[in-house]
């Protein structure tokens, strides 16, 4: 017994230095795990009430560069809904509609390490949730992580473990989009058929076969083709959106999500 | 000034300092200082080391708090709260009747050089490792830990060139 308490009397600073070492090693895994990363993340309402409040005086600085892009989107939605013939009524009970969208902003963005995450200024109040798709009019940001009661936590596609299903525009080629945490303007598109007709400045969307993404999101073109074999067939892909720069986003909800999912774990069973 | 409440100011505005001014530099798109650890250097030599590592730990957790990334910062804070001592005994010969008598600020420049810039591309060597989170792209972590550390050392000794105070 005495041999015990001597022991941790004499190594006492160690065994602290140990034991804090032991907690942060923790925080430092369970925040790479998506969705488990509860207690450090920027979601929380201490850290996501400041974000917002510096935002809130930030913006007024960026307000015309804002209401450009705005407006740009705008345009082009009209332009879009003008071709299609279809005219839009205020009916708010015609609820065959697969995905519905609630618009953002970000408070908070990172882009310079391997892991990156924007925190955005809705939570579950809205109906959001993990694991939900996260645009802007440019093109896939990414997917969201974690949310509380006002804030949430989105997973950004530059993040090493971030795989969003995408294709080649118009075709049925699938591959899986990743990031191998280099260039924050450039993401790798991973496993697309050799068959495939790529071309340098090829547009690649989002495929459509998860459950999280809709079809035909943009996400970038094709800046660099291999040449040589490889196995993984690894293209870059330059993306539309300049990650460092954005503010208002959408998050999209799909409403077939738990449907679908039973379905499949139904036939895995 | 009270020597407590100083430290305590200081470690509330080194912490504000770092998540809402420096985080946001990223020089060159990515080089950003950490200079937060200066709390690290500065704190009074004692004999008794708990306060000053578990400070560390939560100024680094406060860190962690605002910029996502997990425990990064909480662990190499606490890696070089607990070896201070050890480089302080390598570079400055103190004994422990010295420790109470002990101040960065009067010790000769090219000790107090040698000390901080060790214990700085520790912490930040540290840092990006576990950021980077694989053996790949060491190049990068290198890279990292070079540029911010001169980054970080450039602030510091100008910061405590132009604010000097005896503690």
């Amino acid at each position: 017994m005495q041999q015990i308490v001597y022991f941790f009397q004499r190594y006492k600073y160690f065994l602290l230095f140990l034991f804090l070492e032991f907690i942060s090693l923790s925080l430092i895994f369970t925040n790479l795990n998506f969705q488990k990363s509860k207690f450090l993340a920027s979601s929380n309402f201490f850290v996501g009430g400041i974000y917002e409040k510096i935002t809130n005086t930030k913006d007024y600085f960026r307000l015309d560069e804002i209401n450009q892009a705005l407006v740009e989107e705008n345009n082009r939605l009209k332009n879009q809904l003008e071709g299609t013939g279809v005219t839009l009524t205020q009916d708010s009970l015609n609820t065959n509609q697969k995905f519905t969208y609630t618009s953002a902003k970000i408070i908070n963005n990172t882009f310079h390490t391997q892991f990156n995450f924007l925190t955005i200024d809705i939570g579950k109040q809205m109906g959001i949730d993990s694991e939900m798709a996260v645009i802007n009019g440019k093109g896939v940001i990414g997917i969201t992580d974690h949310s509380s009661n006002g804030y949430t936590r989105v997973q950004s596609i530059l993040n090493k473990n971030t795989r969003i299903n995408a294709r080649l525009k118009n075709t049925n080629y699938f591959g899986t989009l990743s990031w191998d945490g280099k260039d924050y303007n450039t993401v790798q598109l991973v496993d697309i058929p050799r068959q495939a007709p790529i071309k340098v400045g090829d547009t690649i969307e989002t495929g459509g076969k998860s459950t999280i993404f809709p079809e035909a999101i943009p996400i970038g073109t094709v800046a660099k083709v291999n040449e040589t074999l490889s196995v993984d067939n690894k293209i870059d892909v330059k993306l539309f959106n300049d990650m460092s720069n954005l503010k208002y986003i959408y998050v999209i909800k799909n409403r077939d999500k738990e449907e679908i999912l039973k379905l499949e774990n139904l036939e895995n069973e | 000034m009270n020597k407590t409440l100083y430290f305590t100011f200081l470690f509330f505005f080194l912490w504000a300092l770092q998540v809402f001014v420096l985080n946001n530099i990223l020089l060159f798109g990515y080089v950003n200082p950490y200079l937060y650890i200066a709390f690290i250097f500065f704190y009074p030599l004692r004999k008794n080391r708990f306060n000053l590592i578990f400070i560390s730990f939560l100024l680094g957790l406060g860190v962690d708090l605002f910029s996502n990334t997990g425990g990064i910062h909480a662990f190499a804070s606490v890696f070089i709260a607990y070896f201070r001592l050890f480089f302080i005994k390598l570079f400055f010969n103190k004994l422990e009747a010295d420790y109470p008598f002990f101040k960065l600020k009067s010790e000769p420049f090219g000790k107090v050089f040698n000390f901080v810039i060790t214990l700085t591309i520790l912490h930040h060597f540290l840092l990006f490792a576990f950021a980077n989170f694989s053996f790949g792209n060491l190049s990068g972590v290198f890279l990292n830990t070079l540029y911010s550390a001169i980054f970080t050392l450039v602030l510091f000794f100008s910061g405590s060139y132009i604010f000097t105070k005896d503690y």
